[in-house]
């Protein structure tokens, strides 16, 4: 088997708080993304998703363990990890062309390379028609679709993105999880994806990692053996569907609890 | 078929109603009116004779003090004096004031470098520090610039601090994702991100520089807005005093007027519309 792309072997993360206390957010979590895989994080909030998603991309520390991608340990952020995150973090003074185009700022490519990656890259979100517009003139789905064209423009080696749709209404978040599914089809990027929905984790991901509450760990691992294209509306009353489902929900619901009784 | 029920004739405006948006024309009416109601007792009150000539000169009084000191030209030698002194003190506290807030809001050793003694230095009156700036600097504008680098330097730089603290965290760090280095993330991201509320802080200090003009120009002065007022206090002119008053006052409300229309063409984008 050759080298997953993206591989965590006991990582902890762990730092101190206020009054001194130590706090463990995540402890001794293992995992592996393959190389074109779409792979979700699930759990409850506050278990630690984030903040493992926050090591892979090299934006926080580790405590202890390895972060390897293609077998090399990761050394802080970089254009090979594109973020998408829930907040839109568009940049208000720049065009939603100009967004795009600033991820390419260190690139070192030609004028005319950039421009045609950002057409291309719009196009691909359906935004090239909003290439002059100003965030603030967008709704939140449309600026969601200019941060995912931001972070796919340079081709990074990996997409990382933490529960990007989870400041949108339930309509708009249909149509984007179909939209990513789209984009995704095209050039299958390795994904990691940060959800507390379990419909979403099933609909969108080859594998899921259920983690537990805090202290987070892996609690289970569920192959979705859906086949692909997934729409969201065949998939919702699909057999196999109803049964991961369930098997994804039993798992999630005990920590719930347990997180919900703790915090 | 059912005609919409509002149309702009039938239209039945409740003022009084919690959080209710009303009409521009009686927002503008209104404060236009309010204004005017305190006119409209000025006059009554000196046309009437219940208040000495003394405490409150007629509104009339003070108009003609107004012409008297544009026609000999002594309303300009003040203002434009007063202006000098206000542009230049500003200035060179704002200078000051934008690196070491920028500083102080991005690392927190300068943060914890400053701050305490800024806390320190910010309750200490401006006007006490006249006599010790006349000592140390004499009797010229730079004493003038001294006492309004005083009173707004402190203020504004925990301003500027606060201004690139709430730069949201999740841009700073997409942008590390993009290869900038730190001092790439600070120009190109930070700064742009925190203009707008920067800009804010610029009307509001330079506001803030207009009231400490009449300190400024307390003592040791021969010419200027509030050197003049102070002038006309040893002989109860009153009517200088309020003419005086009145007119820092404007020239502050034009200040301020040109620092929120520039804000709208520089920063469009700050603007939410949806």
């Amino acid at each position: 088997m050759s080298t997953p792309k993206l591989r965590l072997v006991n990582v902890w993360k762990q730092f101190f708080v206020e009054k001194g206390e130590l706090l463990t957010a995540v402890q001794d979590l293992s995992m592996t993304v393959q190389a074109n895989e779409f792979v979700s994080l699930l759990g409850p909030s506050g278990c630690g998703k984030s903040t493992t998603l926050m090591m892979v991309a090299g934006l926080d520390s580790i405590s202890a363990g390895r972060i390897e991608v293609d077998g090399r340990p990761i050394a802080g952020p970089g254009p090979d990890r594109g973020v998408v995150f829930q907040s839109y973090t568009l940049f208000p003074w720049l065009t939603v062309e100009e967004n795009v185009r600033f991820a390419l700022k260190k690139s070192g490519l030609s004028r005319s390379r950039q421009d045609e990656l950002v057409r291309h890259h719009l196009r691909l979100v359906g935004l090239d028609d909003f290439a002059a517009a100003m965030p603030n003139q967008l709704s939140g789905g449309m600026r969601q679709r200019v941060a995912i064209a931001r972070a796919l423009v340079y081709r990074p080696q990996m997409l990382l993105m933490d529960e990007p749709f989870g400041a949108l209404d339930a309509q708009t978040r249909m149509l984007m999880q179909e939209l990513l599914l789209t984009i995704w089809q095209a050039d299958r990027t390795t994904v990691l994806f940060v959800t507390h929905d379990v419909d979403e984790a099933i609909l969108l991901s080859d594998r899921i990692y259920v983690m537990t509450a805090r202290p987070g760990r892996i609690k289970a691992e569920i192959v979705v053996d859906l086949p692909r294209p997934r729409t969201f509306l065949e998939t919702e009353g699909d057999e196999r569907f109803v049964q991961l489902r369930k098997q994804a929900l039993s798992f999630i619901h005990s920590e719930v609890r347990q997180s919900g009784s703790s915090g | 078929m059912n005609e919409p029920p509002l149309s702009r004739s039938k239209e039945n405006v409740p003022l009084l109603e919690l959080r209710r948006e009303i009409p521009r024309r009686y927002y503008l009416g209104a404060g236009v009116g309010f204004i005017a109601l305190f006119i409209i007792a000025w006059f009554l009150l000196t046309g009437l004779g219940m208040v000495s000539r003394i405490f409150l000169p007629s509104p009339a009084a003070v108009w003609a003090e107004m012409i008297r000191q544009i026609q000999s030209g002594l309303i300009w030698q003040d203002a434009s004096a007063s202006l000098y002194r206000i542009t230049v003190g500003w200035l060179m506290a704002t200078l000051l004031a934008v690196p070491i807030g920028v500083l102080m809001g991005n690392f927190h050793f300068f943060e914890g470098l400053f701050e305490p003694f800024i806390d320190l230095v910010r309750y200490m009156p401006a006007v006490a520090f006249v006599p010790l700036t006349i000592l140390w600097l004499g009797v010229d504008d730079g004493q003038k610039f001294a006492i309004l680098f005083i009173g707004t330097f402190f203020q504004e730089v925990l301003l500027i601090m606060d201004n690139v603290k709430t730069v949201p965290q999740d841009l700073i760090q997409v942008s590390y994702t993009f290869g900038l280095n730190k001092w790439e993330v600070l120009w190109h991201v930070i700064l742009r991100a925190a203009m707008p509320g920067v800009w804010d802080t610029f009307r509001i200090t330079l506001g803030w520089a207009w009231t400490y003009l009449v300190v400024a120009e307390l003592v040791a002065a021969n010419v200027g807005l509030g050197y003049r007022i102070m002038r006309a206090q040893r002989f109860l002119e009153t009517e200088t005093i309020i003419l005086g008053i009145l007119i820092i006052g404007v020239l502050g409300l034009m200040t301020d007027y040109l620092f929120k229309m520039s804000y709208k063409r520089l920063f469009p984008w700050a603007i939410q519309t949806r």
